[in-house]
């Protein structure tokens, strides 16, 4: 038998010892995880305001009174729901206008950040990191800047989800566009095309489906988005759930909550649905 | 000359015509929908009245604004009525009164003169006891000269070298009570009745390590570093470790120590947010498979509970949250913890459901128990979707947990959103913007090596 012949002790030994570091990983990982956690709660017990039982034991107590103000309003709680309609299509219209924007936006740009089609790679590091920034730069402290400069009204909040959206969307299509099939602009190249024909007839219509599937994802993250910067103080439903917080108009809340709710689950619906066709699409 | 297609004839000039109507067709289509977006984009401009941005906008006041977040000022204030008094106040603030005048600013005690200030740019103001001399580096043939009249008011002149009176450029403005004067961002002169203040900008976070009343304000921070290893102790009842570090933390101006603590809760509360739901999660997830799961009313019960809590928004959560447990990390850990619950939840049972089977009879033919085929059939195949998802919504719970502490969920987003409240603490909001990004950037970074480096070993 040869030195390096395998043995079935060996190789038993071997495993155990694999066995062994697994094990210490494992542990170390799981004990990492136990002080991580035991150690962040007791942290925040110590800073937070309230204490941990307490908030426990009070939890249903908010939810609790928001259904009974509902109930107190009886069916005129079905009315407060319709009269905050127009403030959520106002947040809803800001969202659609800033994904648009953004989108366009950056489907215009994308082509310039990808490394097989832009024109130098110069311009491929600059919007790079153009996306970068936009992107990892929170929409809320833009917002709050801006709400400072331009007073209360929407269109902070609009401004920021839509270079927060140019980023985000950036940096998804021009993966998207880095993953194309080379053929076709390989064949408008051969006939001649310009740059701009290239991405018009060989680019674009191999990434729509995926950039209107990532637009309407991004649609609902934005409603979120331009609710929450309502409730910093650019206008919609955003506003009217602080002040109706601030009034603690529980029936009102509630109602807010609701269209909230219910807007965000109809979208995420609706655009799974028509993902699901979209992308039925790309593979049919 | 034709070609056969299928079973007839057709000739290369109907091809064309049908390949040329359906491009005229895709064109068409692509005009009316670029046509209805910017149909679109006309009707939200007139809905969010965009055009009152312009009138509302104004770039002077946006530059000021982000002057004041990289440059600092000293207000020099004289009193017409006691000249002999000129008090010089970082950023104009009455407690931090220099106890004798900077290097820019020379008091000459002969003649009419009293003072003068140097800009950065050169450009000098001189103070006498019934005016101010202006006299600009660049235009060296012109002399301003800004004073109150006979009449109570301030006034305005400008004059040539000769001496002849010339007309006021338009960063000059006079009213009835006030001479503003800002000849560049870093320059500003204001007159009034009673008084003259001269804003005097330099470039920089000032008093960035030491505050204006530590004991170390001259040192840099190097030599303050080195200090610590020097015997000499600066303050009799404290090491000069402890000095640096406490006089860090405790910095008057930029509260280093509250807003590093700050990020710490805010990273807390999106790391032990995303660790509780992932932990619950998971077994969550098992419990709503069917190929785990045979009794359908949990799953079914299971399934709702998820759609219940991711539908219901992290912001909604949050409110709700800060009911009960006050404001605090407690709301934002568990609004994160709720939300991702259900979306893990969600996903997990998914790949779950969708992991091959054979793995898992392969086990059961050893004769394993139910647990054990869960444990070595099914975990080893889902593991890298649930870090790789796991690790994700770390990242964007990061992004999250800022704006859920600017909601009362405390930690950075608070301190942020104080700060533009007050609105004259730019410095402050600028610094805490660049800790965030910086906070996002370094999560995103050690999410995508975690990921790597955990799927690596996954796949060993």
């Amino acid at each position: 038998m040869s030195q390096n012949a395998i043995t079935i002790e060996s190789l038993e030994e071997n495993l155990k010892v694999l066995a062994r570091q697994r094990a210490i990983y494992s542990v170390l990982f799981i004990g990492a995880i136990i002080f991580i956690v035991v150690s962040g709660v007791g942290v925040a017990n110590q800073y937070n305001a309230g204490s941990f039982t307490r908030g426990v034991e009070n939890f249903f107590d908010y939810p609790a009174d928001l259904f009974s103000d509902a109930f107190e309003a009886g069916w005129g709680w079905f009315g407060i729901v319709l009269s905050f309609i127009p403030a959520l299509f106002e947040t809803f219209s800001a969202a659609v206008f800033s994904t648009v924007v953004g989108a366009s936006i950056a489907l215009i740009l994308c082509p310039l950040a990808t490394i097989n089609l832009s024109p130098n790679q110069v311009t491929v590091q600059i919007v790079r990191r153009t996306f970068d920034i936009l992107r990892s730069f929170p929409e809320l402290v833009f917002a709050l800047i801006l709400l400072y400069l331009m007073g209360k009204s929407i269109v902070p909040a609009i401004i920021a989800v839509t270079l927060h959206t140019i980023g985000a969307m950036g940096k998804l299509f021009s993966e998207a566009i880095e993953n194309i099939d080379m053929k076709p602009v390989d064949g408008l190249k051969s006939v001649g095309a310009s740059w701009y024909q290239i991405i018009c007839f060989a680019v674009y219509p191999q990434v729509l489906p995926l950039v209107l599937s990532y637009s309407l994802l991004r649609l609902e993250i934005n409603v979120r988005a331009s609710t929450i910067l309502g409730f910093v103080g650019a206008g919609g439903i955003g506003a009217y759930l602080t002040a109706s917080l601030q009034w603690r108009y529980g029936d009102e809340v509630l109602a807010i909550m609701f269209l909230l709710v219910a807007t965000i689950t109809a979208l995420d619906y609706f655009s799974s649905y028509v993902r699901h066709k979209l992308i039925g699409k790309i593979s049919a | 000359m034709s070609i056969a297609v299928y079973d007839r004839e057709v000739s290369f000039q109907e091809i064309y015509q049908s390949v040329e109507k359906k491009a005229y067709y895709q064109k068409l289509i692509t005009l009316v929908s670029i046509g209805a977006i910017l149909l679109y984009f006309v009707f939200s401009i007139i809905q969010f009245d965009l055009g009152s941005i312009s009138r509302k906008w104004s770039p002077e006041r946006a530059s000021r604004l982000f002057l004041d977040t990289y440059a600092h000022k000293d207000h020099v204030v004289m009193n017409w009525k006691d000249t002999s008094k000129i008090s010089v106040n970082f950023e104009g603030d009455y407690r931090y009164q220099y106890p004798s005048f900077p290097e820019w600013l020379e008091r000459i005690g002969d003649g009419k003169d009293i003072a003068i200030l140097t800009f950065n740019s050169g450009s000098k103001a001189i103070f006498r006891d019934d005016k101010i001399i202006f006299e600009q580096s660049k235009s060296e043939d012109r002399k301003f000269i800004f004073g109150i009249g006979d009449n109570g008011k301030p006034y305005a002149e400008a004059y040539d070298n000769d001496g002849n009176e010339k007309d006021l450029p338009n960063w000059i403005r006079v009213t009835e009570s006030k001479v503003e004067v800002r000849p560049s961002l870093y320059e500003r002169i204001q007159i009034y009745k009673r008084k003259v203040e001269v804003h005097r900008y330099e470039f920089g976070w000032k008093y960035f390590w030491f505050d204006f009343f530590s004991p170390l304000k001259d040192y840099s921070l190097p030599e303050a570093l080195s200090l610590i290893f020097s015997n000499e102790r600066i303050e009799p009842d404290k090491t000069n470790f402890e000095l640096v570090f406490s006089e860090i933390s405790d910095n008057e101006q930029w509260m280093h120590g509250t807003v590093l603590f700050s990020i710490l809760e805010t990273l807390l509360m999106a790391v032990l947010g995303t660790l509780l739901a992932s932990l619950l999660g998971l077994p969550l997830a098992f419990l709503a498979a069917y190929n785990i799961t045979p009794f359908k009313f949990i799953r079914f019960s299971l399934r709702r509970l998820f759609d219940m809590l991711r539908g219901i928004d992290m912001i909604i959560w949050c409110l709700i949250f800060v009911r009960s447990f006050g404001p605090g990390l407690f709301t934002g850990i568990f609004a994160i913890a709720f939300t991702d619950t259900g979306t893990l939840g969600k996903l997990m049972s998914e790949a779950i459901e969708n992991a091959d089977n054979k793995q898992q009879e392969g086990v059961k033919s050893t004769g394993a128990s139910t647990i054990l085929q869960h444990r070595f059939g099914i975990i080893p195949q889902i593991m890298p979707v649930f870090i790789s998802q796991s690790l994700y919504y770390l990242e964007s719970n990061t992004r999250g947990a800022v704006i859920l502490g600017a909601m009362g969920a405390g930690g950075i987003g608070l301190q942020l959103l104080g700060a533009i409240r007050t609105g004259n603490d730019f410095e402050n909001v600028g610094y805490m913007a660049v800790l965030i990004v910086l906070l996002v950037t370094v999560m995103d970074q050690m999410s995508a090596f975690l990921r790597r480096f955990l799927i690596g070993i996954e796949k060993n």
